[in-house]
């Protein structure tokens, strides 16, 4: 009891250090934001983003994910779905219902063409969609069946899917439990891979596989569970290293440049368009706790601006944020796990 | 019975019940561990009101596992049908409409209670979620989370190796009931044996219970109900006992001679009951149900006032009660798990009172 007590004071100091000296934004939340039809509900807002015009897409945890039971295999489907809302929250249209590889959702972006792209992490699969919401280009293979139980490996990160031994880094087209994508200027796809396998996949804008970094560690260009990753104008690449509590910059070829370590565990990342970039970054409660939940908003260098929030179920407060989008500087959307909720943020610097 | 007869029956009682209930040799050593040990305790006339809830061609309840009224009588189902489904049916019976279709946070039904300003909230047993509906059916509220599927499946530790619980997960819980305040009090569970308080906006307060069968242990919390003070009552199914703490969840009474309260409900009003369902096993067992599936109605100190219904199929009697709404004192709603029915039940207390003169 006393140890307990101790590891717990001794954690609650390491989270509390590096934010005292951090200013407060102030920020407004839009109340009831998302407008959905009767009988629709989001699950778990794992991915928010917007596109050019300001339309919001959320990808969601939602339904179950099904298992058929089919001779000596097990076949899944269900569990995830795509919605898209008019800037003022009108639901418009679902996307990519019934999708192979809609399983367990954790991430969509939008690419400079507005291109939709999702990242599933059941399926193991980067889908992305052209605006008339059709299929463009699938990245990775959802595998054939999924033995129940497959918690191999013990742990977070416990095996599953093709990427070989879990973190053990494994180059290629296939992913293991992957989380977010990002894009440079030219349209090369970095993908952030992810809970099973520790590597960030670089792609050239036609899917071929250009290279791989980072294996399971704490070290520099190490991972452990990289979360979301960002690419900024000048094509360097922004790593959520979430368990590792580190924001990692690369070049746009993979070699370590820094790391920021003063923002807490970076859930979600997002960098804003525009000649003056800014990096935010959310610093989530666990579903767990309602401790931390500040979201921090950055120079790309690394310098902290000032944070807003904290973890909380009222309207402005945040519920394990899992995705931002910042297109623009002082607009932030926030997908939150535990509220099953979309939260527009304006920041008033 | 005539009011004669029973006069005798109970001027024989009065002569050996105390030392030994007359019928007492001819039950199992199971039936006298099920059996409620509250003896003499007064029949309450009712019925129950025939083909009461209207569903629309094709659509069924499946177990009937939570049931709830709000402010304006209307009737809210939680139900195991294929899937684990939210219906709302008028004061009348008649069909309204659907909440949650495909929710994220319905798997298995537990528990559905409606607050005092018409907040829906439903319990899952399954994806360890408390989830508050507006009265919209909107979602405002969640507590707890689902499992990530993606994990596979977790397997069940062993009874004596439940990790620890956590403020703000759940593991199987099964019922939620509130204080004047807002403050959120809920049974958590079969896995946890806790009862966890919450402020009115999900934050974490205390908690009381491990698992055990000493005072403020509980073996099976399987409902919740608070009364006006702000005192909680828990239904501590397996430890056969309904246990009482105050609104710091500091403990305050047993009472433990209602058989295994599978579920509990208190009445609103200046004078308030509390009603407790002794059911029948859920896994049919005609032994036990001989003794077992009445429902007791209590003042809120533990004197019993009386008790209605038996283990059965027919109309009128409770097939594994597990929810019952007694927002009116003499109409209550029970739900029954192997029925797959809700019965309105009217009860009749004064025609009891006359004819005993």
């Amino acid at each position: 009891m006393k140890i307990t007590v101790i590891i717990f004071v001794a954690a609650a100091l390491a989270a509390a250090v590096f934010a005292q000296s951090v200013s407060e934004i102030a920020y407004d939340s839009t109340p009831n934001l998302l407008k959905l039809p009767a009988n629709l509900y989001l699950g778990e807002a794992a991915g928010v983003a917007t596109d050019s015009k300001g339309n919001i897409y959320v990808f969601t945890r939602t339904g179950s994910m099904l298992a058929s039971v089919g001779g000596s295999r097990v076949f899944t489907r269900g569990g995830a779905r795509l919605f898209e809302f008019a800037p003022n929250g009108a639901f418009l249209r679902e996307i990519g219902q019934g999708l192979y590889g809609f399983l367990f959702a954790h991430a969509v972006r939008i690419d400079p063409q507005d291109n939709i792209w999702v990242v599933d992490e059941g399926s193991n699969m980067v889908i992305k969609f052209g605006q008339d919401g059709r299929v463009l280009m699938t990245m990775g293979r959802k595998p054939e069946s999924v033995n129940v139980p497959a918690r191999e490996g013990g742990g977070e990160g416990g095996g599953r899917g093709r990427g070989g031994l879990p973190g053990a880094g494994i180059p290629g087209d296939n992913f293991n439990r992957p989380t977010d994508v990002a894009w440079d200027a030219a349209g090369n796809i970095f993908i952030a891979d992810g809970y099973g396998n520790s590597r960030v996949a670089k792609f050239d804008k036609n899917g071929a596989f250009l290279k791989s970094w980072g294996s399971k560690g704490t070290g520099p260009g190490q991972f452990d569970l990289l979360h979301a990753i960002a690419v900024d104008a000048a094509g360097n690449v922004y790593v959520g290293d979430r368990s590792n509590k580190r924001i990692q910059v690369f070049d746009n070829n993979g070699s370590f440049k820094t790391m920021y370590t003063n923002v807490g565990a970076p859930y979600a990342m997002c960098i804003s368009k525009g000649p003056h970039q800014y990096l935010y970054t959310s610093n989530s409660n666990p579903s767990t706790s309602m401790d931390n939940g500040e979201i921090y908003k950055m120079e790309l260098d690394g310098t902290v601006l000032g944070k807003f929030g904290h973890a909380g179920k009222l309207l402005k407060e945040f519920g394990t944020v899992h995705e931002i989008d910042c297109r623009n500087a002082n607009e932030v959307f926030a997908g939150e796990l535990t509220n099953w909720r979309v939260q527009k943020i304006t920041v008033r610097p | 019975m005539k009011p004669h007869a029973l006069r005798s029956v109970l001027a024989l009682c009065a002569a050996f019940c105390a030392a030994a209930p007359a019928h007492a040799q001819t039950l199992t050593p199971a039936q006298l561990a099920a059996k409620a040990k509250a003896e003499n305790v007064p029949e309450i006339p009712y019925e129950s009101v025939p083909n009461f809830l209207k569903l629309p061609p094709n659509l069924y309840l499946g177990e009937g596992i939570g049931v709830a009224t709000n402010s304006k009588g209307h009737v809210f189902v939680y139900t195991r049908s294929q899937e684990t489904r939210l219906f709302e049916f008028d004061q009348t019976g008649k069909f309204v409409r659907e909440i949650g279709q495909g929710l994220y946070g319905f798997l298995f039904a537990h528990a559905v209670r409606v607050d005092k300003d018409d907040n829906i909230w439903a319990v899952d047993e399954g994806s360890n979620m408390v989830i508050k509906f507006n009265p919209e059916g909107r979602v405002i509220m969640t507590m707890g989370r689902r499992p990530e599927a993606v994990e596979g499946l977790l397997e069940t530790p062993p009874a004596a190796n439940v990790p620890p619980a956590e403020p703000y997960l759940f593991n199987r819980p099964t019922d939620v009931a509130w204080d004047a305040n807002g403050n959120i009090f809920i049974s958590d569970g079969y896995g946890n044996s806790r009862v966890v308080k919450y402020d009115k906006n999900g934050r974490f307060i205390t908690s009381v219970g491990t698992k055990g069968n000493g005072p403020t242990q509980l073996n099976l919390p399987h409902g919740i109900a608070s009364d006006a003070k702000g005192n909680i009552y828990v239904a501590d199914r397996t430890n056969r006992r309904i246990q009482v703490f105050d609104n710091d969840l500091s403990y305050k009474a047993s009472y433990t001679n209602v058989g295994a309260p599978w579920s509990l409900c208190v009445t609103p009003g200046p004078h308030q009951y509390l009603y407790s369902s002794n059911s029948n096993p859920d896994n049919s067992n005609s032994e036990i149900g001989a003794v077992t599936g009445e429902i007791y109605k209590m003042e809120l100190d533990g004197t019993i006032v009386g008790k209605f219904g038996k283990a059965g199929k027919q109309l009128g009697e409770f097939s594994t009660t597990h929810a019952i709404d007694c927002r009116n004192e003499n109409e209550l709603l029970v739900s029954e798990i192997t029925a797959w029915r809700v019965q309105k039940i009217v009860l009749h207390p004064a025609a009891k009172a006359a004819a005993a003169k």
